[in-house]
């Protein structure tokens, strides 16, 4: 039988299958911090029992963490709270554990892929909902509850019905100034924030087959905000590339058997998906969001859709242009910004940087603008370094953060006022979500640099051109 | 972790009748500071159910007393965004058991069944119906009963099956989770660990 990419991975580790009932999956790679692991490591407590495969388990702290002072005790007290359980229950049961201070921490979606944990063919959860990221390496990888970050650490296995197939095609090249964040902000708008819901996607065709592995991972890391369980892309020469010589890779045989194994992946000529979408990359242009939710995002140079031209919603539709306190057809461009925020599992990788020093060297941060730059590693920050892109960043008049998850979620100190506006390349918009109040315009690292330097909505396209 | 047995629920609902429902909203990141699984009902919908000084905003549907019981019905696409558990835990220890929506968010939809409380999707129409039938009299009681798969409003009688599937219904009959089910196949797990290639 012809099996996609997705029933390759998901069949070759099928321990059980319920009848009418889930497959029991094995897990390979389970990640953990500090906010959704301490519940579930009680319940281990209270049933008695032990972590299965602690080796199969890696410890970082992100979601809550400070980016300034890390070296110094968290002041707060429930986040330092949150962090020493962390290090507890990670000593406790034998497991690998990348706190704060370490120099392999950072969020939990950055350093997987940084060490090689991420790889071809496995089979990673984490308990937070972006862990798709993951499949930009040809992994099954998706978001769990903290009852299900339990039952890995009780017994390496969640209970999972097997997901409906997408594939969505993206032809063509993307045109200058069109990122990643792009691609996956124009697909979501297409499809909407439910459009893959009870669907595992792999995305196809040439955009993808030509994309960097940092821009593969921030188009997975976005298959949540259109409600799939997760997105991947077929292993490639680029993913060995990546993978080969760091730290939990295979070496020697163990590599050759593996490269063997890796190749195998990926879906059959002939094999069906459930569903399939074809785009245009010639019709996506650098994208903003205008709402509260990422799918509703549009061209930058566009104006804001008419209540008539949304499908059904129209009184969220309506709730969400009040929250934002925008107008239908207002122009995106020339807006008013307060915050720019450069970080977060989708796009605090060094590539993200050096977009955003691209458009800000020779330029200095607008007065009206607080900017955040915040790494998603030490990793990021050492290359930040060694490239010179710090240089540019400081002349420009923008200081680095240290890594975390930071205003993504503003769990920590960095949260942007009520009724402000950041343009974030964080992946939600949800209202509140960067603070009570906040009001948050998703976008690439182009765009936040044109924001930034600007003090509003700018194409950056309209900076490149000055570059030239 | 252990819940109480669901059979028949027969109780009035609150009506949020807002679509695309995030998991920021049902509970907001700053309240997930919680080392221990208890608490989160007071902050259950925080931003739209209090002002920035704590005071109960009058217009949101958990501040209004006409209204009540043991079933929340959202909109479409309840529960989207973040994978946090803790927003089933708010639902359920506001005191909800049973959350009715057209459409609802994977992990959220896993995340409620894995705790005991209990998806109920219906037909747009039927969500409808329900909106209707609580706006006419707010005391209005629904029926849910998980055996026969149905959710019926007990005014006109109108009723609705639901689909889940057939291990987590027996699940939620019996108040099992998935780790008591695990635990008796972890020989089985650890000789297909074996044979893992990674």
């Amino acid at each position: 039988m012809k099996k996609t990419l997705f029933d390759k991975v998901w069949d070759s580790h099928v321990v059980h299958t319920i009848e009418n009932g889930p497959d029991v999956l094995f897990i390979d790679r389970h990640m953990i911090h500090e906010v959704t692991s301490p519940v579930a490591f009680l319940g281990l407590k209270s049933r008695g029992i032990p972590v299965m495969y602690p080796e199969k388990t890696f410890a970082t702290a992100d979601h809550n963490t400070p980016t300034i002072n890390q070296h110094l005790p968290v002041e707060d007290p429930l986040s330092a709270n949150q962090l020493r359980a962390l290090e507890e229950n990670s000593k406790l049961h034998g497991i690998s554990y990348w706190g704060l201070g370490h120099e392999k921490n950072g969020i939990v979606h950055v350093v997987g892929p940084e060490y090689g944990i991420t790889q071809p063919g496995a089979t990673i959860v984490c308990g937070d909902s972006h862990t798709s990221t993951h499949g930009a390496f040809g992994a099954i990888a998706f978001g769990i509850g903290t009852s299900e970050v339990e039952m890995v650490l009780a017994t390496q296995c969640i209970m999972q019905q097997k997901a409906k197939s997408m594939r969505i095609n993206v032809n063509g090249s993307l045109s200058r100034g069109v990122t990643p964040k792009d691609v996956a902000l124009y697909i979501i708008s297409k499809l909407s924030t439910s459009g893959a819901t009870g669907y595992f996607v792999e995305y196809a065709g040439e955009v993808f087959r030509n994309m960097s592995m940092e821009g593969r991972m921030t188009v997975c890391n976005l298959s949540i905000e259109m409600g799939a369980r997760g997105g991947m892309i077929a292993p490639d020469e680029q993913t060995f590339e990546y993978i080969k010589g760091r730290e939990f890779t295979p070496v020697g045989e163990a590599w050759d058997k593996a490269m063997a194994y890796w190749s195998t992946l990926k879906t059959d000529d002939g094999a069906q998906f459930d569903q399939e979408v074809t785009f245009d990359a010639a019709d996506i242009e650098p994208m903003i969001t205008y709402g509260t939710n990422p799918g509703m995002g549009m061209g930058i140079s566009n104006g804001i859709p008419m209540a008539e031209a949304v499908e059904g919603g129209v009184a969220t539709y309506k709730k969400s242009l009040q929250y934002m306190a925008f107008n239908e057809g207002d122009n995106m461009i020339g807006k008013p910004i307060d915050f720019v925020f450069l970080g977060s599992c989708t796009n605090g990788r060094i590539e993200d940087f050096r977009a955003f020093a691209s458009i800000v060297k020779g330029r200095k941060k607008a007065d009206n603008v607080t900017a955040w730059l915040v790494p998603g590693s030490h990793n990021v920050v050492t290359s930040i370094r060694e490239e010179g892109i710090l240089d540019i960043l400081h002349e420009a008049g923008f200081e680095l953060r240290e890594p975390g998850c930071s205003a993504c979620l503003a769990m920590n100190d960095d949260k942007v006022p009520t009724g402000k506006y950041a343009v974030s390349t964080s992946n939600r918009n949800f209202e509140g979500r960067q603070g009570p109040g906040s009001r948050t315009l998703l976008a690439s690292p182009l765009v936040a640099a044109a924001a930034a330097v600007t003090g509003k909505v700018t194409d950056p396209r309209v900076l490149m051109e000055e570059l030239v | 972790m252990a819940y109480d047995k669901f059979n028949i629920l027969k109780t009035s609902g609150v009506p949020l009748p807002i679509e695309n429902v995030d998991t920021d909203q049902i509970i907001p990141a700053r309240f997930l500071k919680a080392t221990e699984r208890k608490g989160f009902g007071d902050n259950l919908f925080r931003d739209w159910r209090y002002h920035p000084d704590n005071s109960p905003k009058s217009d949101f549907i958990l501040n209004n007393p006409i209204y009540g019981g043991k079933i929340l019905v959202g909109g479409k696409n309840f529960g989207s965004g973040s994978s946090r558990e803790h927003a089933a835990w708010a639902v359920y220890d506001y005191g909800f058991r049973c959350v009715v929506s057209s459409f609802f968010a994977d992990i959220f939809r896993n995340n409620c069944l894995n705790i005991g409380v209990l998806p109920v999707q219906v037909s747009a129409d039927f969500l409808h119906k329900i909106y209707t039938a609580i706006e006419a009299d707010p005391k209005t009681e629904m029926v849910v009963d998980l055996q026969e798969q149905t959710i019926t409003l007990v005014a006109t009688g109108e009723k609705e099956s639901f689909d889940i599937n057939d291990y987590k219904k027996q699940n939620m009959l019996n108040g099992f989770d998935d780790i008591d089910y695990l635990m008796n196949i972890k020989e089985n797990i650890r000789e297909f660990a074996k044979n893992t290639p990674l």
